[in-house]
C-alpha cells in the first residue's frame, strides 16, 4: 500500500454520511485479542514480536481478507504521524519499538493493530450512528481471525489483555460526538459529569488522555468485564440520543436567541479560513467547529460537510507535510496550511 | 487594531519574547494560552493509551503499604507484582492466575464484575466453552420451567445430558 495514494482522500468515517451525522462524526469499536502461547508486549522479547507479527500476518492472509498490510516498524516519523492523523494506528502504537503493523481495509472503516499495547487490537470505524452494524462488522472479522489462531482466555475472565482494565469482552466501544453549542454555552462539564458517574469515558479526537479539539468528543466504555458485547453497546446506546438531543436544545436556543451574534461568529470562522494567510493548527479547529456547525445550522450554504470533516484531518501538521512533499517548521506549516485552506475554500460548493 | 491570540481567536494580553537558538522569538496570547506557553502542563505530549488504567492501579493497589505480594513473581514471564503495579501492565496471561488474589479486587474495583459474561472464542480450550454452554442451557431450562414450557425443558434436558456425557 502506498501511503501517497491516502493523502487526497478521506476515509469513510469523514463521508458525514449516517444517522445523526451532524452530531455523530462516527462510531467505532476495537477488540484487544493476544495469542495465548507468548507473553503480552511489554515481557516479549524482540524475536517473540517478530513471531507474533509473522503468526497475525499469515493468519490474516489465509483469512482471506480484504486487507492492506503497512509495515509500522520501517516507517518514517512522518509516515507513522500521518497514520495517527488518519485515526488508523494510536499514538502509543506510534511511539512503540519493534516489530509491529497495521492492516487497513478499504474506504478505511478496519484497521487491524499487531503489537500494540495487546497482540491484536481490531478496530472498526463507520461514519455516523450505527454500533450495531459496526458490532456486526468487527464481530465477524474476529470470528474470521481467530479461526486461524489461538487466543488467551479464560472461563472466568475472558479474553486476556496486557492491561486489566481491558479483560473479559476487551471491547471499547465509543461514539464521536461534535458538541460546539454544549461547549459555548459551557453545559458540557455538566454532561461529562453525568456520563463519568455512569462509568462512561470523555476523551479527545485523538484518543484517551489527549486534549479535546475542534468541539470534538470520544464517548466510550470503561467496563469490560461482566457484560456481553451487546449489553456494553446497549448502555452506551441508550445514553447517546440523550446527549443529542442537549445539543440540539443548546444549537436552538442558540439561534434563537442570539441569531445575529451566532450568524456573525460563524460568518467570520468560514472568512478567517478563506482568507488568512498563516493559521495556526488550534485556530483552525477552533474555527472549522464554527464553520461544521454554521452548515448544519443552515447559516452557511456553500459549502459541504464532507468537506469540513476532511479538513479537521487534512490540516493536521503530517497531512500538510505529505502533500507538500517535505518536511515543514512550524512557521511554514501555518503559511502551507492556511494556503492549502484557501484553495478547499476558495470556489463555494467543493465536494471532492 | 489588537493582535489577536496565536492559539486562538481571543485578543491577545500578552506578549512574550523567547529566546530560541539565540533569535528572539515573538508570542502573542490570551491569558489562558499564556499559562500553557509558560507552564506547559505535564502530560502535554498526548499520554500514551489507557495511562487512566495506571492511574486507577497505582490508586487502588499503590494507596496501601508494600506488601509481601509485591515480591511474588510469575514463573512464566517473571514480572513482580511490583513491576506490574508500576506499569499497569501484565507480562502475559498466566500472571491473571498467579496475582489472582492481588487482582480479583482490583477488577471488582474497576468493572463491578469478577465473571465474563461476552463472546466466547470457538477456539477456547473444548471444556471451558462446554461449561459455559453448560451454564447457558441450565439458565434457559430454569426459564422454560418457570414458564410452564415443559415440551422446551424435556428438550434442554436432553442437550444438557447430552454434553455431561461427553466428558
Ligand atoms: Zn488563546
Ligand atoms: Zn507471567
Amino acid at each position: 500500500m502506498n501511503l501517497d495514494d491516502l493523502t487526497r482522500t478521506g476515509g469513510e468515517w469523514l463521508k458525514g454520511s449516517g444517522p445523526e451525522s451532524d452530531i455523530v462524526m462516527c462510531s467505532r469499536i476495537r477488540l484487544a485479542r493476544n495469542l495465548a502461547t507468548y507473553p503480552f508486549i511489554n515481557r516479549a522479547s524482540r524475536g517473540e514480536r517478530a513471531d507474533i507479527e509473522r503468526e497475525f500476518r499469515t493468519a490474516l492472509t489465509d483469512a482471506n481478507l480484504d486487507l492492506s498490510y503497512i509495515d509500522v516498524n520501517s516507517l518514517p516519523k512522518l509516515d507513522r504521524q500521518f497514520l495517527v492523523e488518519r485515526q488508523l494506528i494510536s499514538r502509543e502504537h506510534d511511539n512503540a519499538e519493534g516489530p509491529r503493523g497495521v492492516a487497513i481495509g478499504p474506504e478505511e472503516n478496519v484497521s487491524v493493530l499487531i503489537n500494540e499495547e495487546d497482540h491484536l487490537r481490531i478496530q472498526v470505524m463507520q461514519s455516523g450512528l450505527s454500533l450495531p452494524d459496526v458490532w456486526e462488522r468487527i464481530n465477524r472479522l474476529d470470528d474470521q481471525i481467530e479461526e486461524q489462531l489461538t487466543y488467551a482466555f479464560s472461563p472466568q475472565l475472558g479474553y486476556l489483555t496486557a492491561c486489566p482494565t481491558n479483560v473479559g469482552t476487551g471491547i471499547r466501544v465509543g461514539v464521536m460526538l461534535h458538541l460546539p453549542a454544549l461547549v459555548h454555552t459551557k453545559q458540557i462539564d455538566k454532561v461529562f459529569r453525568a456520563l463519568h458517574k455512569i462509568n462512561l469515558a470523555v476523551r479527545g479526537l485523538y484518543g484517551e488522555g489527549t486534549q479535546a479539539f475542534g468541539d470534538f468528543y470520544q464517548i466510550s466504555n470503561q467496563q469490560t468485564l461482566g457484560k456481553s458485547e451487546t449489553e456494553l453497546i446497549k448502555n452506551l446506546s441508550d445514553v447517546v440520543p440523550q446527549i443529542i438531543s442537549y445539543e440540539r436544545q443548546a444549537r436552538k436556543a442558540m439561534i434563537e436567541e442570539r441569531r445575529q451574534v451566532l450568524h456573525d461568529r460563524v460568518s467570520r470562522a468560514y472568512g478567517v479560513l478563506k482568507t488568512a494567510h498563516t493559521i495556526s493548527s488550534e485556530e483552525t479547529m477552533l474555527l472549522l467547529s464554527d464553520v461544521r456547525m454554521g452548515i448544519n445550522l443552515g447559516l452557511i450554504d456553500d459549502l459541504e460537510i464532507p468537506t469540513v470533516n476532511e479538513l479537521f484531518i487534512h490540516t493536521q501538521p503530517a497531512h500538510l507535510q505529505k502533500l507538500q512533499g517535505r518536511p515543514l517548521e512550524v512557521d511554514d506549516r501555518n503559511i502551507a496550511r492556511a494556503s492549502y485552506l484557501r484553495s478547499r475554500l476558495a470556489n463555494g460548493k467543493h465536494t471532492d | 487594531m489588537r493582535e489577536k491570540c496565536q492559539k486562538c481567536a481571543k485578543p491577545a494580553t500578552y506578549h512574550i519574547t523567547d529566546i530560541e537558538k539565540g533569535k528572539p522569538r515573538e508570542y502573542h496570547f490570551c491569558d489562558e494560552h499564556a499559562r500553557q506557553h509558560i507552564n506547559p502542563p505535564e502530560d502535554a505530549p498526548a499520554m500514551p493509551m489507557g495511562d487512566l488504567a495506571v492511574e486507577l492501579i497505582k490508586g487502588q493497589a499503590g494507596s496501601r503499604e508494600p506488601s509481601a505480594a509485591d515480591k511474588q513473581s510469575c514463573p512464566v514471564c517473571q514480572i513482580t507484582f511490583l513491576e506490574f503495579r508500576n506499569s499497569g501492565r501484565l507480562g502475559c496471561p498466566h500472571d491473571y492466575e498467579v496475582f489472582r488474589n492481588e487482582l480479583m479486587p482490583l477488577l471488582e474495583n474497576i468493572h463491578d464484575e469478577t465473571r465474563h459474561c461476552g463472546k466466547v472464542p470457538k477456539r477456547a480450550p473444548r471444556n471451558s466453552q462446554r461449561q459455559t454452554e453448560l451454564i447457558e442451557l441450565r439458565n434457559k431450562l430454569k426459564r422454560a420451567i418457570a414458564a410452564e414450557d415443559y415440551e422446551t425443558a424435556a428438550r434442554l434436558r436432553d442437550q444438557i445430558k447430552e454434553i455431561e456425557q461427553e466428558r
